[in-house]
């Protein structure tokens, strides 16, 4: 071990960890929320609008939440009304927004029947997400994976044509993984818009419609390129769950989905959050897809050296959440920064202490690295220097996910060239140091070392402090990213359901099959 | 500098007046001598002289990256030049505090917020929040300043009815995200609801962010504008000094 990391201070910090995540799971376990039902509803086939543009998975859960049915399901009042019309799922939801079927009427007679066929579609639904899976491994295996870290670049252009323009130019520079920023707003709608969209702000509207003509585009270029490029969303904010649904149909390979992201930076309501990233997990284990954490976050609001151990403790208690949704390590790309002050003397030393201890203390898992942005200045030379240096220690800490740097941050969305200056400059420095991981060692007891040493002692003593709390009362406190939110504020609250007796979400064991499935083969 | 040449300038490559400026851009072209020509005659239509493209490289298929050089003729007036700024003595957070408990002798009252779809709070919590910026500590630890920040995507008229609620001495706003100049968009209106409300002479209102200055802020109906590079006492001074002269009106 390079750091010489205690063993003991860390299992101590998983057995914190583990208790809080238990205490979350007892929390959420009697409720369900809007978008979970929304999510299950679109797993089972409702796609679509009504005449106002509201969507219908939309439409028939709120119907649903007005009856008081909710509490039941999504899948079981859809069952009812299966068997009492004989239509299907997309139908039923038509004359749902038509105001053509009386939900608190339906019979319960041909309940069990109905069931059955829901049961048949959400098989159905399953064994696609996991053919999505399958023709990535096998056009993965059929190429050569690109070598770690990955190049992963972001396009944030409003329209979604001119994301595929860009997208494709920065899979030809050489990049593996292309994230498409979402517009500003959207974590906080509480429903997914419709169709391919043009028009938006900060970024592209995630829509299963953009996700489709993202998708293809990358396959395109990757088939020309002879590599699997990667396609990135965000699973996160008020329809989480949804949005890891919609890209498990569409074949997206990561997602952002972090536990408390919402809860700290954008006020959504933490029982909701934490619901809603539960299933969304379950979701993204199933299809393949490796979540990326946001604890980088912290460090926007947060000073990088005085916060980096509420980094490592969010790292556990991401970890810990996402194996009670059957998430494998390999699937965790927790979240860390390149944010210390530049002008802080042996910064660089600080940053490699931080970095190399989360690769040691999270060894198999696929690490997202972000960039500088908080010491980004309209300096573009200054700024691509600090990423050269991001870029180095990346490399040299074996980092699986380097979020390209971009020497334009801070003054505008990325041009063209910024692009691919950022991915010039990281293959240069991966290129020329390559296996420089391999050739050195660090000083015992030198600076980097105690460095980490320090930051994993403060991360255990912050999670126990959590544990004897519970992570609720823990926020409501402020421990992470100096942010306090109350239990029962935030956006979102209004959304989360006590699930009633006879309550079914069908998926939640097919998922977990299908889960349980792949760990086995593997 | 000659002083017989102060009032005029132009950029200063590694002799005075050659006029030497770099520039990068990308053409929607494949790389190649056409391309080297399009990019070198381009920089001519700009108006410069001696073009040359330094560097020329394909990034991705149809899209060229360009390096070039020229020499710029034209120079600019220095001495009729004039540009606003914010106007204050800079004080110290201590002075800041004996400042407003001598002149005002009340706290005063901040409203602060990013608006409209911005979710980017790390201007406004530098400048408010008690964690502040580089060691710098935000008004929120000043004792004279009672200060609101509410945080990221507050609607307008949210963030005048808090003011109006608390009855605020001046308002923050804090606008990131400039694509598509959506930041003009929301200040403007902003403007207009102060206006409308009748608030915009009661209210000292500032805007913050990265691609703002005290030019623009005053072009859009404000009191004043803080860019990159503002630190909480700069904020602190200007509010302090524009209150005690608003009051001594």
């Amino acid at each position: 071990m390079k750091l010489d990391l205690d063993q003991a201070l860390i299992s101590r910090a998983r057995t914190a960890a583990a208790s809080i995540a238990d205490g979350v799971m007892a929390e959420i376990k009697p409720c369900t929320t809007v978008a979970v039902e929304r999510s299950i509803l679109r797993l089972l086939g409702v796609d679509g609008v009504d005449v106002d543009g509201v969507p219908l998975p939309n439409v028939v859960v709120d119907r649903m939440a007005e009856e008081g049915l909710l509490g039941l399901g999504a899948a079981r009042v859809m069952a009812r009304a299966m068997a009492a019309t004989g239509d299907d799922v997309n139908t039923i939801a038509a004359k749902i927004s038509r105001d053509e079927i009386e939900l608190a009427e339906l019979p319960t007679a041909g309940e069990a029947a109905g069931m059955a066929k829901i049961s048949a579609i959400a098989t159905k639904s399953v064994a696609r997400i996991a053919a999505n899976r399958n023709y990535r491994e096998e056009f993965i295996a059929k190429h050569d994976e690109a070598p770690t870290p990955w190049l992963y670049v972001i396009v944030a252009t409003g329209n979604i044509y001119e994301d595929v323009k860009q997208a494709t130019a920065a899979a030809q520079a050489g990049a593996d993984v292309i994230a498409v920023i979402r517009s500003t707003a959207q974590s906080l709608l509480d429903y997914v818009p419709y169709g391919a969209t043009t028009e938006g702000f900060g970024g592209t509207y995630a829509t299963q419609e953009n996700f489709r003509i993202m998708r293809a585009a990358l396959d395109e270029i990757g088939q020309e390129l002879g590599r699997y490029i990667r396609l990135v969303n965000y699973a996160s904010g008020l329809c989480m769950p949804e949005i890891a649904a919609m890209g498990a149909l569409e074949r997206l390979d990561m997602m952002l989905n972090d536990a408390m992201y919402g809860i700290l930076f954008r006020d959504i309501n933490m029982l909701r959050t934490l619901a809603d990233q539960h299933f969304s997990r379950m979701i993204n284990s199933a299809a393949g897809i490796i979540i990326n954490t946001g604890e980088d976050n912290y460090l926007t609001t947060a000073d990088a050296v005085e916060a980096a151990h509420t980094v490592l403790a969010s790292q556990f208690v991401n970890e810990a959440l996402a194996l009670r949704s059957g998430l494998p390590e390999e699937q965790m790309g927790l979240g860390h920064a390149f944010e210390i002050d530049p002008a802080m003397e042996d910064s660089l030393l600080l940053e490699i202490a931080q970095a190399e201890m989360a690769r040691e203390i999270f060894p198999k898992h696929p690490l997202k690295y972000m960039p500088p942005t908080k010491f980004m200045t309209g300096d573009i030379f200054r700024g691509h220097l600090m990423n050269g240096m991001f870029n180095l220690t990346g490399v040299l800490t074996d980092q699986h996910i380097q979020l390209l740097g971009i020497l334009t941050e801070a003054i505008h969305t990325p041009f063209m060239q910024d692009r691919d200056l950022a991915i010039r400059n990281a293959k240069h420095v991966f290129n020329s140091a390559r296996h420089l991981r391999s050739e050195i060692e660090f000083v015992k007891g030198g600076r980097i070392q105690r460095r980490a040493a320090e930051v994993l002692g403060l991360a255990t003593n912050l999670l126990e402090e959590i544990a004897a709390s519970g992570l609720m009362a823990a926020i409501e406190k402020g421990l992470f990213a100096e942010i306090k939110r109350p239990r029962d504020g935030g956006r979102g609250l209004e959304g989360v359901v006590r699930k009633a007796s006879g309550y079914v979400n069908p998926f939640e064991e097919l998922l977990q099959k299908e889960i349980n499935a792949r760990r086995v083969g593997q | 500098m000659n002083a017989m040449n102060i009032g005029t300038v132009r950029p200063y490559g590694d002799t005075e007046n050659d006029g030497k400026i770099q520039l990068s851009f990308t053409l929607p072209v494949p790389a190649g001598a056409r391309a080297q020509e399009a990019a070198r005659r381009l920089v001519l239509k700009m108006g410069f002289e001696e073009a040359a493209v330094a560097h020329m490289r394909e990034m991705g298929k149809g899209f060229t990256f360009f390096v070039v050089y020229g020499r710029c003729l034209h120079s600019v007036n220095y001495d009729e030049i004039e540009a606003a700024e914010v106007q204050v003595a800079a004080m110290s957070h201590k002075e800041i505090e004996q400042f407003i408990e001598e002149k005002i002798g009340r706290p005063i009252v901040v409203v602060a917020a990013c608006t409209g779809t911005d979710a980017h709070t790390v201007g406004i919590d530098a400048i408010i929040n008690v964690k502040g910026y580089n060691g710098e500590k935000g008004l929120e630890s000043y004792n004279w300043f009672k200060t609101y920040n509410m945080g990221s995507q507050v609607p307008n008229e949210a963030l005048i009815a808090k003011a109006v609620e608390v009855g605020a001495d001046a308002i923050l706003v804090s606008q990131v995200v400039t694509q598509k100049n959506v930041h003009i968009t929301n200040l403007t209106r902003l403007a207009d609801l102060l206006e409308a409300e009748g608030l915009r002479e009661k209210i000292i209102t500032i805007v913050g962010g990265p691609r703002v200055s005290h030019e623009f802020a005053l072009e859009l109906g404000f009191d004043a504008g803080f860019g990159p590079g503002t630190i909480p006492t700069h904020v602190g001074s200007y509010l302090a000094q524009e209150l005690e002269r608003r009051q001594a009106k």
